[in-house]
């Protein structure tokens, strides 16, 4: 992977001029690749990394498995552009295994969820089955640690063992 | 009973200012930036071998100069690296970390009286171990001008009669010095010519930037008359392991084996096959560490000198030493403010030896964010200051 990239999957808010200097180059070439980067779909978005147990009314999390017939010549394409059109849906992974799709869904309430799985997702046609697996806790999303206080820099926990 | 009398030397050993300055950052909410290890973990296929070594039952003692296989990969690395020639069997002992090659040197070689030459600042663990060993330090001070290198002007001046080692550490810790073959050509120069033992530490050998590291040892003549000193805490972050070699001529390998084992017995079994696997697989894991230290490196001088701390670009090792003498305050005095008012730790200049006053010490073996966390708060700090 390109230097630039792992470093703005680690920290999306590093500026041109801070890249520039972290790999050693002008910041004009800096924000040309990021540009670049842009154009060519590989970056896709910028967002940021959530402890959602410390927000007010977060929302729920589920993932789905769904069993799913694929269609003549359009494969899974079709029914995971129709999955991928739900605002509900969060993300949509084709998977090796048990099943096909697996779908990240949020909602106000685990109710809420419940309804979309039943009326807009296991109706859909092709569907064969679905699975819901609600989320109690996440850990760890996207390389960081949620928890507060919790580190990885384990060298200053050894000095007070 | 009358009180224990415990070594004399002990009380020649000069107060450490680190371990005053240490005594004020006990506050575990402070961004620290004093450590002087790297933030990787051991690459796991290391840590993998050492579990394959307690599970095949192989936690026996080894020979005292360590696993021969382990001294051939040494021999290996040296040659396929740094084009040095040691023979594993007579020029070769492992050690528990480079510290302990260290002091078995030390030990071996030095009498009551005799002058060792140390380049300062310096790192912080020299001074002890040669008073206790009753010999006499004599200081060679080297400046941000020429980026902290030994000059052959400055070593001239302090050889005497009584001169019996010489103390090199490049890359330096705290500098982040380096020395070049031609820089070392001038050093060897002098040398030659004289019954002088050079020790060098050469424990950051693999972190340098740009630059290809290079050995006083490969200098024609000085092989014969160096112990260099290597270890595996910094390449590949295996600091607990303690795991390091020292090699020489069969002669000077033969008479500190003496000494070291009776004193050791053998290094840690486990940390040595660790330390196969990390000479044989570990190229990749050092290019890795050495990219982000690197980034790190260029993040933290841009950042030192725009805030008005001018710092002489280290080539080497994962530390910054800026010059903080436009605060108008002592090192001592600037690192004590920073933490009470910032909460950040950095090593004060002169914990390394006088020479190391008006500077400060700024390890950038942390991740990017606690780097960039700490640069602000310094920041903020400078601009206080100049009000």
């Amino acid at each position: 992977m390109e230097k630039i990239l792992s470093l703005l999957r680690n920290n999306a808010r590093l500026s041109n001029r801070e890249l520039a200097v972290l790999l050693g180059i002008t910041e004009e070439e800096a924000a040309a690749k990021v540009k670049a980067l842009e154009k060519e779909g590989i970056i896709k978005g910028y967002l940021t990394v959530c402890n959602e147990s410390k927000i007010e009314n977060a929302p729920v999390h589920a993932m789905i498995e769904l069993k799913v017939v694929p269609m003549k010549e359009l494969g899974f394409q079709d029914i995971a552009n129709r999955v991928v059109a739900l605002e509900a849906v969060d993300s949509v992974y084709l998977m090796a295994g048990d099943y096909d799709l697996a779908v990240f869904v949020k909602g106000k309430t685990m109710q809420e969820v419940a309804t979309f799985v039943a009326k807009r997702l296991a109706t859909l046609d092709s569907v064969l089955s679905t699975n819901t697996h609600f989320i109690l806790n996440k850990y760890k999303e996207d390389g960081i640690i949620l928890e507060d206080g919790s580190t990885q820099d384990i060298r200053s926990t050894l000095k007070s063992e | 009973m009358s009180p224990i009398k415990f070594n004399e030397r002990l009380s020649k050993i000069p107060e450490g200012v680190l371990h005053k300055y240490l005594e004020l950052a006990t506050d575990p909410s402070i961004l620290s930036l004093s450590v002087g290890e790297p933030d990787f973990p051991t690459p796991f296929h290391i840590r993998q071998a050492a579990i394959d070594s307690i599970q095949l039952g192989k936690t026996f003692y080894t020979p005292s100069r360590g696993l021969l296989s382990l001294r051939k990969e040494i021999s290996s690395i040296l040659s396929r690296k740094h084009h040095l020639e040691y023979d594993p069997v007579n020029e070769i002992i492992v050690t528990v970390g480079a510290s302990q090659a260290l002091e078995a040197a030390f030990i071996t070689l030095l009498n009551p009286g005799d002058e060792v030459i140390i380049i300062t600042p310096a790192y912080i663990t020299y001074v002890p171990i040669i008073v206790m060993c009753g010999a006499t330090i004599v200081p060679v001070v080297t400046s941000a001008d020429n980026g902290f290198k030994l000059t052959p002007e400055a070593l001239n001046a302090a050889i005497t009669d009584k001169t019996k080692l010489l103390v090199l550490n490049y890359p330096s810790n705290p500098t982040g010095g380096v020395m070049t073959h031609e820089d070392y050509e001038a050093i060897a120069k002098i040398l030659r010519l004289k019954e002088i033992v050079v020790i060098s530490d050469e424990i950051y050998s693999e972190l340098t930037y740009g630059v290809t590291h290079a050995s006083i040892a490969q200098c024609d003549g000085m092989r014969e008359k160096t112990i260099l000193i290597n270890g595996f805490s910094k390449a590949y972050a295996m600091t607990g392991w303690r795991l390091g070699y020292m090699c020489s001529t069969p002669e000077i390998i033969k008479n500190i084996s003496i000494y070291h084992s009776n004193a050791i017995l053998c290094p840690q079994t486990i940390s040595q096959f660790a330390g196969i696997e990390a000479l044989k697989n570990g190229d990749e894991d050092i290019h890795h560490m050495r990219e982000e230290y690197d980034m790190r490196r260029r993040l933290v001088i841009d950042r030192l000198n725009k805030m008005g701390l001018p710092c002489a670009t280290p080539l080497g090792a994962f530390y910054a030493f800026p010059d903080i003498r436009s605060s108008g305050l002592s090192s001592m005095d600037f690192c004590s403010a920073l933490l009470q008012s910032k909460k950040v730790a950095v090593i004060p200049g002169n914990a390394f030896g006088a020479a190391g006053e008006g500077y400060i010490r700024f390890s950038y073996s942390y991740s990017l964010q606690h780097i960039q966390e700490a640069l602000d708060r310094m920041e903020a700090f400078m601009n206080e200051l100049k009000k």
